[in-house]
């Protein structure tokens, strides 16, 4: 018997009588100010959110940062945000993006209650972008804010390409951290050491 | 109503004063409460260290001694949960361990919700150390844990509503509200090392409290817990929270 | 080794034993705040609990479908029995293709497995890219928490090994700058890296997905800048929906760390473009889990470590007490099923308390599971013969009340008259740092038979101190 058939039979023998699959519907929270409650948690987390009226006032933001003022090799994917001079999309393999410090990426949806955002990876040639930068910016429509991950995940799929094919979705909650040493926060692990989220009207 | 009392068998040879307090609280409480003689223990000792059929002649003895009776009511919250929770293995007849298990109380469980008391009358010029006993406290539900959610039950703390009523009383704030003290039975001889240094953190929480007295649903935790004091002569005494309601003085 | 024999030497080193004890403890605390903010908490471990239950109650039929979903966007699946070829599955990957180095994240399953030493026998270099199995890795150590692998470290610790592996500068004990080494150090590992290997935390039936959870996104770096990524899970991961994970990511890491969420929740369906995508599903002990109505729930771990961070025992004992790859209360759950006479002392290494039990995202009714054991172990005679007898005696006295009133009272005339020498000797682990309960001079029966049983209770000859009472 192959291992896939000995497993499967094994298992098969020892699962227990069918249990029914819970709803998955619940009475679960919703906030007065769910914009509000996205910008507290993030800020908790070591990161940023700002809510712009328009793509002036995003790009502006921005400007004002001096991460980015002073960044040499920048990437945006986001139209009217922020200028490419690093295009990670036209480079051959992901490692010739080690030297990325900003990328400006589209975020699909925000969690109003953990500061997550919802970033794909269509429209990337490579997957690792929102990694390998040392400052991510997430430019998200303020509307397309839910409670929580249940209404998320009544949004959000596996997310496919065009042609049909699988491509890779994360939620981003703030930078890069790690308190691996004695519990002491440290912001800036191996991705990005900061995170700011533009939640554009 | 007739009300057995169950006086666990370790306070009855070494701590009769918790007995008396037990019986004296109940009887305040228009409570007169038959002790059977023939008591001896609930079988916890055997059946915490998985000896099931050194268990089995003990929690049948203890059935029988106290079949007659409309309650059971014990100074323990370990000893009653052992009966309520963890008899299905000793009894073989389930019938008889349901019923066993619905009408045995810990004291101030019995007190607040049977007798519906949530005022004791009397004084306690002190301030006062509440260590939650982990059975009483999680299998029993006589307070909300701190690890569970906000709306979980039950809202109000049993044993700190009724020290709470006693005039004069200052029950002092524990860094750690509900830790365990490391007595649990044989772990306080099998794992002495662990047991004595999480008796001795339980002991400085309540210190740094500014506690003079350290009390418990529990007197085997204050067993441990006063063995450490006495051997490091720490400036704090124990009292079994029935000998406090009694109206004791330390 | 036995836990106790483990645990008091690591007590042994008291103020090390308070420090660990309370960085745990701040974790506990975080953990509790989360749960506290959210009036749903106890619904979503009840949810959470109920799909898992589900999901092991038609565990087959999920993995199948996972199989196949997962193969029709293009991942390859390998099905392993045991630990040896889980590893012979992985070595085998990265032989075919000439890799020479590894860069993984963050697995419990590979530990499990011996994944590393493995190999490293075999000439290949593997680096642990999670910054606490680093600093593990680099004192050739193993983690001893399964979500904070060097919680048993001190930051001086860590400043003397990054001085000796990485240059950095003698006696610094400052955590950014030793992060900033480490990131940079590792930034090479990542960039040479040919393969990567990262752990699962969430297997989704219906997709054909998995989900990884990190903080620090090394498992993305990892994942996505070789061509070859290799995704070990247990069997028990799987969930059936998507949208489960609305549920278990919600639990995870409020439970894990006290954070809302990780940094990134990485959804990975099929290899990306141009890569390779190899999932190992590995079995190793899990349907013999399963196959026990007692222990079955264990499986429904999601290793968050919440129980390792709140138990009193695991905190003062230190992870490598435990002797085992997931220590804690769900270690000492879960080991002795592999090997009985092995891990026979992780169920006594609990005091009863049962914080575990109510911490537990997925509620696993560990403290209960922990006490099924001792009776599988007594069962089975793995418990040594004298405990076993002496609780037969005891037993045997206390179903006779005559017997027990006469033990009652030699048992208290042997305390009260004793010399202290032979109470408090090497035979009496209760007397090494505590004194032995008061030998009451009267039981509560003898007072109760003398008056106090019979109209108003009578305490006028019982003195208040409880050693003179006559």
């Amino acid at each position: 018997m192959t291992a896939r058939e000995t497993i499967l039979e094994a298992v098969r023998r020892a699962q227990p009588e069918a249990m029914p699959l819970p709803a998955l519907e619940g009475d679960w929270i919703r906030y007065d100010d769910p914009v509000a409650q996205f910008c507290a948690v993030l800020e908790a987390i070591g990161s940023r959110a700002v809510v712009v009226g328009s793509i002036e006032a995003a790009q502006a933001t921005l400007e004002a940062l001096p991460e980015y003022e002073a960044a040499q090799r920048v990437f945006s994917a986001v139209e009217g945000i922020g200028r490419t001079t690093l295009d990670a999309n036209a480079v051959a393999t992901p490692h010739e993006l080690a030297s990325l410090e900003v990328a400006i990426l589209p975020g699909e949806l925000a969690v109003a209650e953990n500061g997550a955002v919802w970033v794909t990876d269509l429209g990337l040639r490579h997957r690792v972008t929102p990694f390998i930068c040392e400052l991510l910016v997430l430019v998200v429509p303020k509307h397309a804010m839910v409670h929580t991950m249940h209404e998320a995940y009544q949004r959000i799929s596996a997310p496919r390409r065009p042609d049909g094919s699988p491509a890779f979705g994360v939620f981003i909650a703030g930078p890069s951290k790690t308190a691996d040493i004695e519990q002491s926060l440290v912001i800036g692990a191996h991705g990005p050491k900061e995170s700011l989220v533009l939640l554009t009207e | 109503m007739r009300v057995g009392l169950f006086i666990p068998c370790y306070i009855d040879q070494c701590y009769p004063q918790v007995g008396l307090a037990t019986l004296q609280v109940l009887r305040r409480c228009g409570v007169e409460p038959e002790y059977p003689r023939e008591q001896t223990c609930c079988g916890q000792p055997m059946a915490n260290s998985g000896c099931v059929e050194a268990a089995k002649p003990v929690a049948r003895h203890f059935a029988e001694t106290f079949a007659a009776y409309d309650y059971v009511v014990g100074p323990s919250g370990s000893c009653v949960s052992m009966i309520r929770n963890h008899y299905d293995d000793l009894l073989d007849d389930a019938a008889e361990q349901q019923r066993l298990a619905g009408k045995t109380f810990e004291l101030c469980e019995f007190l607040v919700d049977v007798l519906k008391i949530d005022r004791i009358e009397g004084r306690f010029p002190h301030r006062v150390g509440l260590h939650q006993s982990c059975h009483g406290l999680r299998e029993l539900g006589l307070a909300r844990q701190s690890e569970l959610g906000p709306t979980a039950t039950p809202q109000v703390n049993k044993v700190r509503t009724l020290l709470q009523s006693l005039e004069g009383i200052t029950l002092v704030d524990l860094a750690r509200t509900d830790e365990c003290c490391g007595f649990g039975g044989t772990f306080a001889v099998k794992e002495a090392a662990v047991s004595c240094l999480m008796g001795r953190d339980r002991i400085a929480d309540h210190q740094q409290a500014g506690a003079e007295v350290m009390t418990a649903g529990d007197m085997s935790c204050l067993m441990h817990l006063e063995g450490l004091i006495k051997r490091d002569g720490a400036p704090l005494r124990v009292m079994h929270v029935a000998e406090i309601l009694a109206g004791n003085q330390p | 080794m036995s836990h106790a024999t483990a645990a008091a030497e690591f007590v042994a080193d008291v103020d090390r034993a308070r420090w660990h004890d309370r960085a745990l403890w701040f974790v506990r605390s975080k953990r509790d705040k989360c749960a506290q903010q959210l009036p749903e908490w106890e619904a979503l471990r009840e949810r959470a609990s109920l799909v898992k239950q589900h999901t092991a109650s038609r565990m087959a039929e999920y993995l199948e479908e996972f199989e196949r979903n997962a193969v029709a966007l293009g991942a390859v699946v390998h099905w392993a029995r045991d630990a040896a070829e889980h590893n012979a599955i992985v070595y085998g990957l990265l032989k075919e293709r000439g890799i020479q180095r590894v860069v993984k994240s963050k697995s419990m399953l590979t530990e499990e497995c011996g994944l590393n030493p493995l190999l490293e026998s075999k000439g290949l270099e593997v680096v642990d890219t999670d910054l606490g199995e680093w600093i593990v890795q680099l004192r050739h150590e193993h983690p001893s928490h399964i979500v904070m692998p060097a919680i048993h470290v001190k930051k001086q610790e860590v400043g003397e090994l990054f001085h000796e592996k990485l240059g950095t500068t003698a006696g610094s004990t400052d955590e950014k700058y030793l992060v900033g080494a480490a990131r940079a150090e590792l930034r090479s590992k990542f960039l040479a890296g040919t393969a990567g290997i990262t752990g699962v935390n969430f297997a989704i039936a219906e997709t054909g997905g998995f989900v990884v959870c990190t903080n620090e996104g090394n498992a993305d770096l990892g994942a996505s800048l070789p061509a070859l990524h290799i995704a070990s899970m247990g069997i028990e991961k799987l969930i059936p929906r998507m949208a489960d994970l609305g549920v278990f990511l919600r639990l995870l890491a409020r439970s894990a760390t006290g954070q809302p969420i990780t940094t990134y929740s990485s959804h990975f369906h099929g290899p990306k473009p141009g890569g390779e995508l190899h999932i190992v599903l590995v079995d190793n002990g899990r349907s013999k889990l399963l196959a026990n109505e007692e222990l079955r729930r264990s499986l429904n771990c999601i290793r968050c470590g919440a129980c390792m961070n709140t138990c009193p025992v695991y905190r003062r004992s230190g992870g490598h007490s435990y002797g085992v790859t997931v220590p804690g209360p769900i270690g000492s759950v879960l080991y002795p099923a592999r090997d009985m006479q092995a891990h026979k002392s992780l169920p006594d290494a609990c005091s009863l308390c049962g914080s575990c039990t109510d911490v537990c995202p997925v509620k696993i009714p560990l403290h209960h599971q922990l006490l099924a054991w001792r009776k599988t172990l007594v069962k089975a005679k793995v418990t040594p013969w004298h405990m076993r007898a002496a609780m037969s005696v005891v037993g045997g006295v206390m179903a006779r009340p005559w017997l027990f009133r006469l033990g009652g009272k030699l048992g208290r005339f042997a305390l009260r008259w004793s010399p202290r020498w032979l109470t408090y000797n090497g035979l009496n682990p209760w007397g090494a740092q505590r004194e032995m309960p008061p030998a009451a001079k009267q039981t509560f029966s003898k007072l109760y038979d003398d008056g106090i049983g019979h109209g108003s209770a009578r305490m006028d000859g019982i003195d208040k101190d409880q050693n003179k009472l006559d």
